[in-house]
């Protein structure tokens, strides 16, 4: 019985994306920046669920949407270890973890006040100096962002 | 996107300096040469610098061409909440080059990517001053005959002193050895530190000006405490005057060192180190002229040499 419940917990999707291993500090920003809020499917959010992995993780699954790489990609800014699921028809039909891209547009706030990106209507711009530490750059005002601190717009 | 604008010191190569440098000595040998007749070129000061400013328009003035622009951004449009992007395409439709200088950083990057009329970055914040670095350059060409192997010392505020981190990334190509004397608070950067443990340069950090430091360079390079970076006045009153160079520091330094200065300087330079033959901010200063023409001919495109038939 206790197993019939887990199993419904974390339920099989039909269709769609289950992005899962994501650290739960950072569940919500995950959400943001996908723009899951403003999907009208049927969306399933966990956070503090047990992994062998990471011990508690979060996990989001989404019906009937395959984001297009380069965007569920910018996840990879906030949680690089986290890995996509697609779902077809209950099966899953791949399986892949997010790569960090060059560059990313958007998303990311300059903490720099000073910034001409905090002062025009214009999109930021930064570059991955450090995959590692995920850490980025600012096109503009070259100001340092590293992951912990990066504030999703 | 205009791909003779010049926003960062970084952006040129080691052969674009040494060219840049090369061109400056020609403009130190022959200042009035016309060669900008017909052009119109824009000096757009959203942020007050006499100094920038008044070098950027005699070296404009001097090649014959013609300036407007404007030097206080409160007299502009600007005021009336117009955006950057707006402004920077009203005046490229008028103009053939754009020098400016912005209080905020990045502005002269996001500048060039709205026009393809070349931008020339006259100090965006805290951010970039390439003109500045290059000028910087060409008084350590000049007096030390070379770049590569000098000591160099920076003194002061090398927390926010935007001149002395553009000069440590262009010196980059040249393998040097830095000192840094500063305060706690006014300590190099993190970053650029990273940037030369990355780049190979040594570096040796200080909080004391000592003898021993003023002996072993090649250049001391100092550099105002500046109140407008500071967010705490009262910061800046306790740490404004710990790093001062007094003539008699001199006394046993190196006959080839010079004493630079972006000025203007307040108290970090005492006025009797001037009559030392060591003193070089004045001529510093007239470099930059020089300079600055290298690099306007540069952004339209002239080559200065083919034009004089060299």
């Amino acid at each position: 019985m206790k197993a019939a419940k887990k199993e419904l917990a974390v339920a099989a999707l039909c269709c769609g994306t289950v992005i899962d291993h994501v650290p739960n500090d950072v569940l919500f920003k995950a959400v943001k920046i996908l723009g899951i809020e403003r999907l009208k499917t049927h969306v399933t959010i966990g956070n503090n669920l047990s992994s062998k992995r990471l011990g508690s993780k979060g996990i989001i699954k989404v019906a009937d949407v395959e984001f297009p790489e380069d965007v569920i990609n910018r996840i990879a800014l906030i949680a690089p270890h986290a890995k996509i699921n697609i779902i077809r028809d209950f099966e899953v039909v791949e399986k892949r973890p997010v790569t960090l891209p060059d560059e990313i547009v958007g998303i990311v706030k300059c903490d720099n006040p000073k910034c001409i990106t905090n002062n025009e209507p214009m999109r930021t711009r930064f570059s991955v100096i450090d995959r590692e530490n995920v850490a980025i750059r600012c096109h503009y005002c070259g100001r340092t962002v590293t992951s912990d601190n990066a504030i999703i717009d | 996107m205009n791909s003779n604008s010049l926003v960062s010191i970084d952006d040129i190569s080691r052969d674009d300096i040494l060219d840049l440098l090369e061109r400056a000595r020609f403009f130190e040998e022959h200042p009035d040469h016309k060669i900008l007749d017909g052009k119109v070129v824009a000096t757009l000061f959203f942020e007050p610098s006499t100094r920038t400013r008044l070098s950027f328009e005699t070296a404009v003035n001097r090649l014959g061409g013609r300036v407007i622009g404007f030097s206080d951004a409160s007299t502009t449009s600007s005021s009336k909440g117009e955006t950057l992007k707006d402004t920077i395409k009203m005046v490229s439709n008028y103009v053939d080059l754009i020098i400016m200088r912005h209080y905020l950083e990045g502005a002269a990057r996001y500048a060039t990517e709205v026009t393809d009329t070349p931008v020339i970055n006259a100090g965006d914040g805290a951010n970039q001053h390439p003109s500045q670095t290059m000028l910087d350059l060409y008084s350590i060409f000049k007096t030390q005959g070379k770049l590569d192997n000098l000591t160099i010392t920076m003194v002061g505020d090398l927390k926010y002193g935007r001149t002395v981190h553009s000069l440590l990334m262009a010196m980059r190509y040249f393998n040097p050895t830095f000192h840094f004397v500063a305060c706690e608070e006014l300590r190099m950067p993190k970053e650029y530190k990273e940037f030369c443990d990355k780049n190979g340069i040594r570096y040796h950090e200080h909080t004391e000006f000592t003898p021993e430091v003023i002996n072993n360079s090649d250049i001391l390079y100092m550099t105002r405490v500046q109140r407008e970076r500071f967010t705490d006045i009262m910061e800046y009153e306790r740490v404004k005057n710990l790093y001062t160079l007094r003539a008699d520091m001199l006394a046993g330094s190196r006959p080839n060192l010079r004493v630079l200065h972006p000025l203007p300087r307040v108290n970090e330079i005492a006025y009797d180190v001037d009559d030392s033959p060591k003193a070089y901010y004045f001529e510093q200063a007239r470099n930059g002229l020089y300079a600055r023409q290298a690099i306007i001919c540069r952004a339209l495109g002239i080559d200065i040499f083919k034009e004089a038939n060299l």
